[in-house]
Parts: structure tokens; C-alpha cells; sequence
């Protein structure tokens, strides 16, 4: 892929039209059929492959119905698609919180060439978030309602609906200095920043409430999900692993950002990746040793030591042990020896444990004692492609917008305004 | 890295205040985390045990014979699709089958522990709890309990997200998966237009064996608790349904445990509502108490900053200039 990195901040010589300087934007550069040309790519054709197959899954479940695409039935009305698109999404996307919140207000300034990166990977996660319930929900026209035609207050949904839409509201102000930058609007800008560490605050609150409120919703299911991951303590176990989910995901990103956008990186950018990851390798493997302590607790308060020694409690086991205590000491090792590639594999796999965490609640072990359980949660092929489908596609807007925005660099005007 | 060295080399400034950071970092997170498990206040929600003469079904499944009567009867009296199997095919009885967007109500077979020749059967439909948790889900509030003990669904608010099928306890909501874009969730009315008019609920009136009975759920709770007195051989001691989850208006008598019926053995008496209240009274302590313990953070870490940044941006700006 050639790509003309410094284009955004080029002066052309004589003076383009607004036209002009849009394609060229848009084109990172290159006349149209270059930049067609340099599409053709070995991941964008697998990406191809996957969208296309992925179609008519997509129309079947517009015309006849989620139950042809998706394993959804009365037991388990929730399937894979909402299990991994919203559940276990979420926690990775706090990224944009987190890191902002550790720069902006407490004031731990090597994180500030983090900052866009993580806001932008987390508010491109919410909008998929949200293209997931459009894909899942009834009727998908009605997603307002909650907020405009009936209130539940008493509904734990309610006060995720809200906080869901309040704070991509919130993460798009956040990141709207970079697109600001991208279409050249300085006084726009200078009062996006300025009104930023209000929104920082009004971001954290909103992603604490939100997350564990992902949590909470289940906190009315007592008879429905299994005892050793039923327990009232859901709201912070929910809150406290997205911490740690949060820091792990920032780290891949600018790892990702490295490996994949180099070119898109300023100097600044590449020579902070190292402390930065190493910085958040800490925070996480702290976060994630307040989680497994929590965990415990939580089982002890229950008492449910016994409910160890059945299949459910094994698989328990793994998910606690395997995909929370094994990242957490790879990360303290990591840490210790200051090795960043460590600290991105327990990153990797401290994620992996969130994935299985979530699907667990909202499915492996909810409504457990029915009698054709495992029968009954496996997801189809359609369900599947139309996952990797949405991924794809996540993969795709983000690196459109990583080849255009300034998120990694910093633009020579803008220098020391943010 | 040692707290106490004295007078560290300049180089280290840094890290020195990346931990005092680190320390405030981990005290707000804290200070959110205690906000989310702080002791739940108890409810100050006053108690609640139903309309005073709401009305409820007593279900002896001692009497229930399996003839499907309620189903059919159900059925016709909704104006729902005919089903593939007619209503006397007991070949149905080899599934389990589940209320759908089809059916208000199925009748299922068991097997009886204590005698094999005579199998179980129960019919199955919402059991109009007293404080619904499919009301307490919905986002949308597309329920109500109403006055006469009838839970009500409302197709014009929904969306169709179908939480309130997470939440149900008894796994009732059913939900028409079938349909593209105009999904809804189907269940039991309660035959609310037909309590209205003075008429028993159709599966009630085509019930020939005697298990259903209609009435007031105050009489109908007296009512189980003599017949277990009168015969107590027969029915084992629990009315199901009078605590469950805060009491529901369908209620069951049985001989058997109710497990075996399929009908949950471990839902707490107390309504789910309970549940999640505690938690939702945190929210407003989040909203008013980070504000306070933000802002300030940010006061006291960013004053000497201030300072500090206050001559290179002169700098800055005379360059500007
Ligand atoms: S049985 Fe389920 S659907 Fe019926 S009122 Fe109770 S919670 Fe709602
Ligand atoms: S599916 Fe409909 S009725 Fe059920 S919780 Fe969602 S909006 Fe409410
Ligand atoms: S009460 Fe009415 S709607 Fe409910 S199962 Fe009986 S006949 Fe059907």
C-alpha cells in the first residue's frame, strides 16, 4: 500500500478549490485510479470475500426474520452476535475513557499521544456496538424510544440505553478536534478543546455507570444464571474488568498502530509507545488483581466452593484461572522485565478472558439447568459470518480513518493547542 | 522505585509524580468502586403485595389429565394461527414445547417419579406475577399490571429487545423471531377482556377436569391451603406461586416437587425488582459524588502545572506573534 502520509499537511503550490482539497483528502493523495489500484490487497480481498458472503445473511435477516440468520429462540433470546457486539465489546472500547481520563485529568501527560487513538477506538466500538442491536433488535427504527416515547426507569436496559447514547454523543465531541483538524475549522476547534475536560469527567461517569450497569442487568436473573457467575456483586466485577479490558485494548491499539500505520505515526507517537505500553501493563495487571480478588470474594460471600467440583465449576475454573490469573502474572512478569512484547500477549489474552467472561453470562451459563442447554446455544454459520462480517468492517472504517485523520501524528499547525 | 530516597536525582521527578498520580488514580477508582458496592440502602420501596382483589388461577396439576382443552380453547378465543398438529395429537407431548408467538399457552408432559403409568402435565402460560419482572426490564415500560391482576403487553412500544425474556423467571415471553421487521412479543393476557366482562378466562371455562380455578387470589390462596390440609398425603406442603418472586396470581398445587413439573425450584421469594434496585440507587450517587472528587482532582493536580506552563506558553505565544 503507498500512501502519501504527509499530504494533510502539505501546501500545494497555486491555490486548490475546497473540491480539490476534499478528493485529495479523501484519496490520501492519489488520483482516483491510483488509490483504486493500491486497494487491491490481499486482506482487502479476503475482506471482500467475507462482506460478500456475508450479504445475503444480512438480507435474509431483513425479510425473513432473525431466527433464519441467528440461533436465537425462546430459551436464549440473546445470541452470539449481541453476546460478542455489545457485552463483550464494550469493556474493550472504555479504552477511550480511560486513557483520556489518565491524561486529562490526572494529568499524566505521557499519555497524551494516546489520547485520539484510544477516543477514536472506543467511539468507532460504541457505533458498532450499536450497529449490532440495529442488526438484533425487533424493530430496529425504534431505537430511540427508550429516550423519547416511554421511560423504565426501574429497567437496568433503560439506564444503559441512555448512558450508551449519551456517551457517544460525549466520545464524538471528544474526538472532534481530529476531524475538525482533517476539514481545517481552527475556531471550531479551539472551543471543541476547550469544553474537553468536561466532557472527560462527564465520559467517565457515564462509561462507570454503563459498564456495570452491563453488569446489573443480569442481577435479575438469580434463577436463570448459574450461581457461580449469578452474583450481586455484578455491577463491579462488570465495572472493574473493564478497567482492565479498557487498558489491554489501548495497548493493542497503539501496537497496532506501530505495526500497521507506521507511516502514520509521528516521531513523537513511535518513541512513547514503548513507556506508554509498559505504563499500561501496570495499570492493567493492577486492575486485573483487584478483578480476580473481587471474583474470589464474590464466591466466598456466596459460599460456593462446593459448585467447584462440578462441569460448571471447572469451567469456571478456566475462565478464572486460565484467562485471569495467567494473563495477570504474564503481565506481571511483562511488567517486571519490561518486555513489551510479553505485555502485549497477556494484553491478548486478558481480552480473550473478557470475550469468555461475557459469553458466559449472557450465555453458556444462562439458563444452564435446562435440559438441552448445550444443544441450544451453539450458533450458526449465518450467525458467525455475520459476526466476522461486522468485524471486518470495523477493521475497515478504522483503517480509513487512521490513513486520513490526524490520530497518531500531531498537525504542525495545531501543535500545543490540545 | 523507593519512596523514601531521600532527595531524588532530578531525572526521577517524574517518575516520583507518576506515582503520587498513579496512588490518586487508584483512590478515585475507588472511590467509584465503593459507590458501586456500597451497602445497598434498604428498599425504601413500600411493600407491595398486589392489588387487594386482584384476581389469580389456582392450578391443581393433581387433576390435570394432559387433554389440551386450555390450549385449544386458548387458541380459538385469541383468534391465533391454527397449529400444524391438531389439538388431539398427543404426539405433541414428545417435545417440550414452550408459549410462542404462536401459542399463549402449551400443555407439556413429565414423567412421574412415583408412578410411571400416570405421566405429569402441566400447562404452561405467564403467571401474572404480582411486581413482573418483565415490567421491571422493559426499557420502554410495554407492560403493565393491572388492577385485576392481568400483565399486559403493549406492541406499540416495543422494540423488540427482548430483555423482558431475560428477565421473565418462568421463561414465558414468547417472541416472533419469525418476523423480519415486525417482531413482538406474544404471551398470556389473562383473558383481560373477557375478566371485564364477567367471563371466565377461556382455558378456565374448557378446563373439564376441575384443575383450573378462577377466582379472587386472596380466596384462592385459602383455598390451596385447605385442600393441602384436607389431604395432605396427596399434595405436598407449598403453594407454588403464593412467594415466588413476590407472589405471582397463577399458582400451583402439586404432589410431586415442583421441579418435576419444570417449573423453578430456585427463585427467590422476594420480588426480582428487589434485585436490581440497590444498584439503580447508585447511579445518582455516581452523578452527584464524581463531579465533586473529579474536579477537584483535576484542580489540585493541574495548579502547580498551571504555573509551570504558564511561561512556555508566553514563549509560544510570542512566537505566534
Ligand atoms: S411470568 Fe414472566 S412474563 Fe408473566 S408476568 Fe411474570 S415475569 Fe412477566
Ligand atoms: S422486547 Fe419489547 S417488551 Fe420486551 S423488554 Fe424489549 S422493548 Fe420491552
Ligand atoms: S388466561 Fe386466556 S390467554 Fe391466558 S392461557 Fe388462559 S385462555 Fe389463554
Amino acid at each position: 500500500m503507498n500512501r502519501n502520509a504527509d499530504i494533510a499537511g502539505r501546501t500545494p503550490s497555486g491555490e486548490p478549490g475546497f473540491r480539490e482539497r476534499f478528493l485529495a483528502k479523501l484519496f490520501m493523495g492519489m488520483s482516483p485510479a491510483d488509490y483504486s489500484r493500491s486497494l487491491v490487497t490481499p486482506f482487502n480481498l479476503l475482506a471482500a470475500a467475507i462482506l460478500a458472503t456475508s450479504l445475503p445473511v444480512f438480507y435474509a435477516r431483513y425479510t425473513q426474520g432473525l431466527a433464519t440468520v441467528i440461533h436465537a429462540n425462546h430459551e436464549y433470546p440473546w445470541g452470539l452476535l449481541l453476546s460478542w457486539g455489545i457485552f463483550a465489546g464494550e469493556p474493550l472500547f472504555a479504552a477511550g475513557f480511560v486513557v483520556a481520563a489518565a491524561y486529562y485529568l490526572f494529568g499524566m501527560k505521557q499519555y497524551r499521544v494516546l489520547v485520539r487513538l484510544a477516543v477514536l477506538g472506543g467511539m468507532l466500538g460504541y457505533a458498532f456496538a450499536a450497529s449490532y442491536l440495529l442488526i438484533d433488535l425487533g424493530r430496529p427504527w425504534r431505537i430511540y424510544y427508550p429516550m423519547l416515547i416511554n421511560f423504565g426507569p426501574s429497567s437496568v436496559l433503560f439506564v444503559v440505553a441512555w448512558h450508551v447514547g449519551l456517551y457517544v454523543t460525549v466520545q464524538l465531541l471528544e474526538f472532534s478536534p481530529s476531524i475538525l483538524e482533517w476539514i481545517g475549522s481552527r475556531r471550531l476547534h479551539r472551543w471543541a478543546t476547550s469544553i474537553t475536560v468536561a466532557l472527560i469527567i462527564g465520559g467517565v461517569i457515564l462509561s462507570t455507570v454503563h459498564q456495570s450497569a452491563l453488569g446489573a442487568m443480569y442481577l435479575i436473573t438469580p434463577g436463570k444464571l448459574h450461581p457461580l457467575w449469578y452474583t450481586s456483586h455484578l455491577p463491579l466485577l462488570f465495572f472493574s474488568s473493564a478497567i482492565y479490558a479498557a487498558m489491554s485494548f489501548a495497548l493493542l491499539l497503539a501496537f497496532a498502530a506501530v505495526r500497521y500505520f507506521r507511516e502514520q505515526c509521528d516521531d513523537e507517537f513511535l518513541s512513547q509507545v514503548g513507556p506508554l505500553t509498559l505504563s499500561l501493563g501496570k495499570g492493567a495487571a493492577l486492575a486485573m488483581y483487584v478483578y480476580f480478588v473481587l471474583k474470589v470474594l464474590a464466591l466466598a460471600q456466596d459460599n460456593n466452593w462446593a459448585l467447584l467440583t462440578t462441569p460448571f465449576g471447572y469451567w469456571y475454573l478456566v475462565e478464572l484461572l486460565g484467562f485471569v490469573g495467567i494473563p495477570m502474572l504474564l503481565f506481571t512478569v511483562g511488567v517486571r522485565a519490561e518486555s513489551i512484547g510479553l505485555i502485549r500477549v497477556s494484553a491478548f489474552a486478558a481480552l480473550i478472558g473478557i470475550v469468555l467472561n461475557r459469553v458466559n453470562v449472557n450465555l453458556i451459563a444462562y439458563n444452564w439447568n435446562q435440559p438441552d442447554h448445550w444443544s441450544q446455544i451453539i450458533p450458526p454459520w449465518s450467525e458467525n459470518i455475520m459476526i466476522l462480517a461486522m468485524v471486518t468492517l470495523h477493521i475497515l472504517v478504522f483503517r480509513w480513518i487512521m490513513n486520513r485523520f490526524p490520530v497518531t501524528r500531531e498537525l504542525p499547525e495545531y501543535r500545543g493547542l490540545h | 522505585m523507593n519512596d523514601d530516597t531521600p532527595a531524588p536525582p532530578p531525572q526521577e521527578q517524574n517518575t516520583r509524580r507518576g506515582i503520587t498520580r498513579r496512588r490518586l488514580l487508584s483512590l478515585s477508582l475507588l472511590a467509584g468502586s465503593a459507590a458501586l458496592g456500597l451497602p445497598r440502602p434498604a428498599s425504601a420501596r413500600p411493600e407491595f403485595s398486589g392489588w387487594p382483589k386482584s384476581y389469580g388461577m389456582l392450578v391443581d396439576l393433581t387433576l390435570c389429565v394432559g387433554c389440551r382443552s386450555c390450549e385449544q380453547a386458548c387458541n380459538e378465543a385469541n383468534h391465533l394461527p391454527k397449529p400444524a398438529k391438531p389439538f388431539d395429537d398427543d404426539g405433541v407431548f414428545n417435545e417440550k414445547r414452550w408459549p410462542s408467538a404462536k401459542a399463549y399457552t402449551v400443555v407439556n408432559r413429565y414423567p412421574n417419579p412415583t408412578n410411571k403409568e400416570h405421566p405429569l402435565f402441566r400447562k404452561i402460560q405467564c403467571n401474572h406475577c404480582l411486581e413482573p419482572a418483565c415490567a421491571t426490564a422493559c426499557p420502554i415500560k410495554a407492560y403493565t399490571k393491572t388492577e385485576q391482576g392481568a400483565v399486559i403487553y403493549n406492541e406499540d412500544l416495543c422494540f423488540g429487545c427482548r430483555y423482558c425474556v431475560i428477565a421473565c423467571p418462568f421463561n414465558i415471553p414468547g417472541y416472533d423471531y419469525e418476523s423480519p421487521l415486525e417482531a413482538k412479543i406474544v404471551k398470556c393476557t389473562f383473558c383481560n377482556t373477557r375478566i371485564a366482562k364477567n367471563e371466565l378466562p377461556a382455558c378456565a371455562a374448557a378446563c373439564p377436569s376441575g384443575a383450573l380455578t378462577f377466582g379472587k387470589r386472596t380466596d384462592l390462596i385459602k383455598m390451596a391451603h385447605k385442600r393441602i390440609m384436607e389431604n395432605p398425603k396427596k399434595y405436598i406442603d407449598h403453594v407454588y406461586g403464593e412467594r415466588e418472586v413476590g407472589g405471582t396470581s397463577w399458582m400451583y398445587l402439586s404432589g410431586v416437587p415442583f421441579e418435576q413439573y419444570g417449573l423453578p425450584g430456585n427463585l427467590p421469594k422476594k420480588p426480582l425488582i428487589e434485585l436490581t434496585e440497590g444498584y439503580l440507587s447508585s447511579v445518582p450517587v455516581i452523578f452527584t459524588t464524581f463531579p465533586a472528587i473529579f474536579g477537584m482532582l483535576y484542580a489540585a493536580l493541574h495548579k502547580k502545572e498551571k504555573k509551570n506552563e504558564h511561561s512556555s506558553r508566553e514563549v509560544n505565544h510570542e512566537q505566534e506573534r
